[in-house]
C-alpha cells in the first residue's frame, strides 16, 4: 500500500500519500442482484487507505444498449454517468465487463463527437476494475482475510481481454489464510453469459456454460469465484441446474473477508 | 462486358478510397515508391546467422517439418547417394531429373540407376531437383519452374530428392526475394517459384497428421559443399 | 448455395443435438489453439509482424485502386488475362465462357471459398461440366454433398468413421474387404482416385492467398499439394479471387505469409507456398497454356471506406472460428452460409445483407477472443456491434427485445424512476424466490431458466442497503 496513484495511467491529480476519493461504481447487476459484492469493494477499497463516495443517481454503464446497437441511448447514459463521476479521483467497479465499457468504450462511443470525445478520455483515465486497481494502482499485495476452502478462478472476458487482468486476483487470493487456489482448465474461456446473448441464445449459451461446469467440476474446488457479477449468476445457474453443490461468489467478497452471506443463488 | 465492369469496380474502389484530381499525383507517388522501394518490413532474428550456423539452422528447421536432409561433399557424391536412398527403401532404382546444366554431367554409370529426364508423366516414383536456394528461418527450399527443373517433378512423384548448394541457404525469404529479382529481374517472375517446407500432407481427417497428401510423401534434401 | 443463416437459431438447435457433431467439434477446441499459441511463443516478432501485416493492409486498401491497375498490366504482361466479376453470377458467366471456349469436360479444384461463394460447383453440374474437388476435405464433403464448415478446415465436422462408410459407399469399384479403418489408408485412396483426374482435367481451378502487384503473380498456401497440381496439370489455370487479396509486393507477401500459417495451423510455413506468374512459358515443359484471374467484387468495394474496411483485411486464416466457443457449440453449417465464425458473422451481413444474416453478429458473447488471436488485429466485435447498430437503426430486430431493452433504456436514463422501480421489484423477487434463493423458472425469464437456474437477488438493492448501512446516504 505505498505505491499511490502513479501507475497505469493514473492521472496526477491524486497525489501520493494522501487519501484519494474513490467514486464507486457499483455496476447494475451489484446494485440489483449481490449487493455483498458492494459493501466488499468498499472494504477493500477503504483499507486500501481510499475514501469511498457512492453517487446516488447512478444506474447502469449502458452497455446493454450498447451491445442491442442502440448507439444513441447508450451515449444519454454514458453522459450521465461521465458527468455524474468525472470529478473524483478514481472510478472503481467490482466488473471487468463494466469497467471496459467505461474505460475502453465510452471514448470510441464519442469518437465523432470531439468535446464529448475528450471528457470520455480523461474520465476514462480514472476507471478501474476493483482488483486490479487494489494491486495496479493501490499497490497492494495482501489482503486481511481468511477462508479455509478450495477455490477456483474463472477470468471473465472483458476483465481478461480488455483490461489484462489474470494475475491480479490470483496474487491477492494467495494472501487469503487457509485458502487454495486451484488452477481452472479454460479458465480463459467465455462462459457463454454475453449479457442479452444468453437469453437470446439459449441453447448455445448453454452448451458453452455446460462446459465451463465440467471444468469447474474436475477441479474438485469447493468454491468457484470469478470478477463479474454476470458470469456467476450465469455459471451458478448452470450448477445448481446440475445439482453441483459448489459455492459461487465474487472475488471481492473473499479478498474483503465478507462470505458469511449466503452465496450466489443460495445454497443447495 | 469485363471492360465495363472493370470501369464500374475502378470507380466505385476510387469513390471509397476519396480519389480525387487533387490528390491523384501523390497517391500514384506513393503506391509507385512501395512497387519500387519493396520495404522489408520485420525479419525475425532467427535466422541472422553466420553461414555455418545459417545452415545448420536450416537443417534443424526442416528436419522439424519431417523433411530428411544429408550433407555431401561434393556434386559427384549424388549419383552414389540417390541410389543409397531408393536402395534403403527398397524402391525402383529409377530417378527422373530436369535438364539442370548444375545436374548434367553427373555420372550415373557407377549406379545401377535408369534416369530419364523431362516433366513427369505421373507414373515416376522418385525424381530429383536442384534448387535455386533454400530458407534457414523457416527449413524452406525454394525452387524455380524451367526446363531445368519442371515443376510436376516437385509434386508427382512419391519421393522428391533435392540438391541444394550449402552456399545457397540464406537467412530469410526477403533474401531469396532479392535474388529472385537479381536473376529474373524487376517486376518479372519464373512461371512457378515454389516455396517447399517439408512433404506434403494432410490433417483434414481428424486433425490428425498424415505425410504424403498429394504431393510427396517424402523429402530428402542433399545439401552440397560448404556454406558460405 | 442455399443461404440458411435467417435458421440461425434452428440450426443450432438441430447442431448441439447432432451427436456426430459434436463429437467431431471437440477436436477444433484440441487441436488449433495450442498449435496457434505454440507457434505464436516460438517467434519473438510474431506481433510486430502482425502490426506490420496490419499496416500492409491498411496502405494498400487505402490505396487499392491504383495497386489494382498495377496488379492488372503486370498480368497482362506475363500473358495472363484478368476478369472484373460485378457478382457471384458475374464470375459464373466468366467461368463458363472460358470453360465452353476451351470445350471443358471436367475441371480440377484447389480450395477455394471464393468457389463456394459464387456457388460455381453446382453451376458447372448445370452445365454438363464435372467439378472435382481435390482437398482432401473438400473432396470428402463433396462426396457427402455438403459444403465446408470451415474455411481451412473444410471437412473438420466429420469423423473418420464417417468418412470410412463414405469411401466404401461412393468406392464401389475398389474392393469391399480393403481396410480403411487408419486415416493413412483413407488418404492414399484418395490420393489414388484424384491422381488420374488432375491430368484429366481441362480447366484447374485455384483460389489465392494473395495477389502481388508487383510482379502479377498468385500466391496459393496449401499442405497437400493438391493447388499446385491443380494449376499445373489442367490446361488451363483459373484463379478465383476477391479483390482485397492485393497486396503490394514480394516482401509484402513474405510478412503476413509469416503470421497466416501461424494463425491457420500453428506451422512455422504450410508445407506449399507457390507464386504463380501467368502460363506456361515458351521454354516450360510443363504447365497450363492459359492463365485467368476472375477479380470478384460482389460487395467489397461497399466495405471500403466504411466501418466495415477493416474486414477487407482478412487473410482467411481461421483463428477467429477456431478461437469461437459459439463455433466450438454449433460448428460452421449453423451460420448458414460459406463463411462461419466470427469472420463470418461480419462479412456474411456485408455479402448478402444484414437482413438475412442478422443473427450472426448478434450470436456472439463479444468474448473477444477473436480479435485477440486475429493475425490482422480486425476488430472483430466491434464490427458486430456495428451490423446490430445497422439493425437498430432499419427497425429490424425482434419487436419484443427491442420493447425490453427500450424500457429499460428509458429508466437507466432516469436515476429517480430507475432506482423507484427497482427499490420495489428486487425486495419482491426477492421474497417470489421464497427461502432457496433461486428461481428454476420465472414469467419472461424463459431464455434464461430453460437451462439454467435463475439467483435471485439477496433483497434491498445496494443503494437502499447502503443508504440504511451507517455510511450515510449516497452522494
Amino acid at each position: 500500500m505505498t505505491l499511490n496513484g502513479m501507475i497505469d495511467g493514473a492521472p496526477s491529480t491524486a497525489p501520493a500519500q494522501t487519501t484519494p476519493t474513490v467514486a464507486l461504481f457499483v455496476t447494475c447487476l451489484v446494485d440489483l442482484f449481490r449487493p455483498s459484492v458492494g459493501f466488499a469493494a468498499i472494504k477493500l477499497l477503504e483499507d486500501a487507505g481510499c475514501k469511498v463516495v457512492v453517487p446516488a443517481s447512478q444506474t447502469c454503464c449502458g452497455q446493454p444498449a450498447y451491445n442491442s446497437g442502440d448507439r444513441e441511448d447508450t451515449k444519454a447514459i454514458a453522459r450521465h454517468v461521465i458527468e455524474t463521476f468525472e470529478a473524483y479521483d478514481y472510478v472503481v467497479a467490482p466488473s471487468g465487463s463494466c469497467g471496459s465499457t467505461l474505460k475502453k468504450h465510452y471514448p470510441e462511443l464519442f469518437a465523432n463527437d470531439p468535446a464529448w470525445h475528450e471528457r470520455a478520455v480523461r474520465f476514462s483515465q480514472k476507471v478501474h476494475e476493483l482488483v486490479s486497481f487494489l494491486t495496479d494502482v493501490r499497490g497492494v499485495t495482501e489482503v486481511d482475510a481468511a477462508l479455509p476452502a478450495t477455490v477456483t478462478y474463472h477470468d471473465s472476458c472483458s476483465g481478461l481481454r480488455e483490461l489484462g487482468i489474470r494475475e491480479q486476483p490470483r496474487q491477492l487470493l494467495r494472501t487469503v489464510e487457509g485458502l487454495t487456489l486451484t488452477e481452472l482448465p479454460e479458465a480463459d474461456v467465455c462462459c457463454g453469459f454475453g449479457g442479452t446473448f444468453c437469453v437470446k441464445y439459449p441453447d448455445v449459451s448453454n452448451a458453452i456454460v455446460g462446459k465451463k461446469t465440467k471444468h469447474i467440476a474436475s477441479t474438485g474446488a469447493d468454491m468457484l469465484l470469478a470478477g463479474d457479477l454476470g458470469c456467476l449468476m450465469n455459471i451458478d445457474g448452470k450448477l445448481k441446474r446440475e445439482n453441483n453443490g459448489i459455492e459461487v461468489r465474487h472475488v471481492a467478497e473473499v479478498l474483503a473477508g465478507m462470505t458469511d452471506k449466503p452465496p450466489i443463488g443460495g445454497k443447495l | 462486358m469485363s471492360g465495363s465492369t472493370r470501369d464500374a469496380v475502378m470507380g466505385r474502389l476510387r469513390r471509397a478510397v476519396g480519389a480525387n484530381p487533387a490528390n491523384d499525383a501523390e497517391r500514384r507517388a506513393a503506391v509507385a515508391a512501395r512497387l519500387s522501394d519493396a520495404p522489408k518490413g520485420v525479419i525475425p532474428a532467427r535466422g541472422q546467422l553466420p553461414p555455418a550456423e545459417r545452415l545448420d539452422l536450416f537443417i534443424q528447421m526442416a528436419t522439424k517439418a519431417d523433411a530428411t536432409v544429408t550433407r555431401l561433399g561434393d556434386v559427384s557424391d549424388i549419383p552414389e547417394e540417390v541410389a543409397a536412398y531408393l536402395r534403403e527403401r527398397n524402391l525402383a532404382p529409377a530417378i527422373r531429373m530436369g535438364r539442370d546444366p548444375r545436374l548434367a554431367g553427373l555420372d550415373f554409370t557407377r549406379t545401377t540407376l535408369t534416369v530419364t529426364t523431362g516433366p513427369s508423366e505421373g507414373d515416376d516414383l522418385s525424381s530429383l531437383s536442384h534448387a535455386v536456394g533454400a530458407i534457414a528461418e523457416t527449413g524452406t527450399l525454394v525452387l524455380t519452374s524451367g526446363p531445368d527443373n519442371p515443376t510436376s517433378l516437385n509434386f508427382l512423384p512419391e519421393y522428391h530428392i533435392v540438391v541444394l548448394d550449402a552456399a545457397d541457404v540464406v537467412g530469410d525469404m526477403e533474401a531469396v526475394l532479392a535474388r529472385l529479382r537479381q536473376t529474373h529481374g524487376k517486376g518479372t517472375m519464373p512461371r512457378s517459384v515454389n516455396f517447399v517446407t517439408g512433404p506434403s500432407r494432410s490433417a483434414d481427417i481428424e486433425q490428425t497428421l498424415l505425410l504424403g497428401a498429394h504431393g510427396p510423401r517424402s523429402l530428402h534434401i542433399l545439401v552440397v559443399g560448404e556454406p558460405g | 448455395m442455399q443461404i440458411t443463416s435467417q435458421t440461425f437459431k434452428a440450426n443450432t438447435v438441430k447442431a448441439l443435438a447432432d451427436v456426430d457433431l459434436q463429437r467431431a467439434l471437440r477436436h477444433v477446441e484440441k487441436g488449433f489453439i495450442g498449435k496457434r499459441q505454440k507457434a505464436a511463443d516460438a517467434l519473438p516478432e510474431f506481433d510486430a509482424l502482425r502490426d506490420n501485416a496490419v499496416e500492409i493492409k491498411n496502405h494498400t486498401l487505402k490505396h487499392l485502386d491504383l495497386y489494382i491497375e498495377a496488379y492488372v498490366a503486370k498480368v497482362e504482361a506475363s500473358g495472363g488475362k484478368v476478369h472484373f466479376a460485378e457478382d457471384a453470377d458475374h464470375a459464373r458467366r466468366i467461368f463458363l465462357d472460358i470453360a465452353k471456349r476451351r470445350k471443358a469436360k471436367t475441371v480440377t479444384k484447389g480450395k477455394t471459398m471464393i468457389s463456394e461463394e459464387i456457388g460455381l460447383n453446382a453451376f458447372l453440374e448445370e452445365n454438363g461440366i464435372v467439378p472435382v474437388e481435390t482437398d482432401l476435405g473438400e473432396y470428402i464433403i463433396q462426396l457427402r454433398g455438403e459444403h465446408p464448415s470451415h474455411i481451412i478446415a473444410p471437412a473438420v465436422h466429420i469423423n473418420r468413421d464417417q468418412v470410412e462408410a463414405d469411401f466404401r459407399k461412393f468406392h464401389v469399384h475398389l474392393d469391399p474387404e480393403r481396410d480403411l479403418v487408419r486415416p493413412e489408408t483413407l488418404l492414399s485412396e484418395a490420393r489414388q482416385i484424384l491422381r488420374q483426374k488432375y491430368g484429366e482435367a481441362d480447366i484447374g481451378v485455384t483460389g489465392a492467398n494473395f495477389l502481388i502487384a508487383e510482379t502479377g503473380t498468385s500466391v496459393i498456401v496449401t499442405n497437400e499439394g493438391n493447388g499446385d497440381l491443380t494449376q499445373l496439370l489442367g490446361k488451363c489455370h483459373v484463379v478465383l479471387a476477391s479483390l482485397e487479396k492485393i497486396v503490394p509486393t514480394l516482401e509484402d507477401t513474405a510478412q503476413i505469409l509469416r503470421v497466416l500459417a501461424r494463425s491457420a495451423t500453428g506451422q512455422e510455413m504450410s508445407v506449399y507456398t507457390t507464386l504463380s506468374t501467368g502460363p506456361k512459358r515458351t521454354e516450360d515443359e510443363d504447365g497450363p497454356e492459359e492463365y485467368h484471374v476472375i477479380l470478384l467484387d460482389n460487395g467489397r468495394s461497399g466495405m471500403l471506406g466504411t466501418e466495415f474496411e477493416d474486414m477487407l483485411r482478412c487473410i482467411r486464416c481461421g483463428a477467429c472460428m477456431n478461437h469461437c466457443p459459439v463455433y466450438h457449440a454449433v460448428g460452421g453449417h449453423s451460420y448458414g452460409w460459406v463463411y462461419p465464425g466470427p469472420m463470418g458473422a461480419v462479412l456474411t451481413p456485408s455479402l448478402i445483407g444484414v437482413d438475412k444474416a442478422g443473427h450472426l453478429p448478434n450470436a456472439s458473447t463479444f468474448c473477444g477472443r477473436c480479435e485477440a488471436v486475429c493475425p490482422m488485429r480486425i476488430p472483430l466485435p466491434k464490427m458486430m456491434r456495428h451490423w446490430r447498430e445497422k439493425e437498430f437503426e432499419s427497425h429490424l430486430q425482434p419487436k419484443a427485445a427491442r420493447a425490453g431493452l427500450g424500457v429499460w433504456a428509458y429508466l437507466a436514463r432516469r436515476p429517480k424512476l430507475y432506482r423507484a422501480a427497482v427499490s420495489y421489484a428486487m425486495p419482491a423477487l426477492k421474497l417470489l424466490a421464497g427461502r432457496k434463493g433461486r428461481f428454476r423458472s420465472l414469467p419472461l425469464a424463459g431464455g434464461w431458466t430453460k437451462w439454467r437456474d435463475l439467483p435471485a437477488p439477496e433483497g434491498r438493492t445496494f443503494m437502499q442497503a447502503y443508504a440504511q448501512s451507517g455510511h450515510g446516504d449516497p452522494k
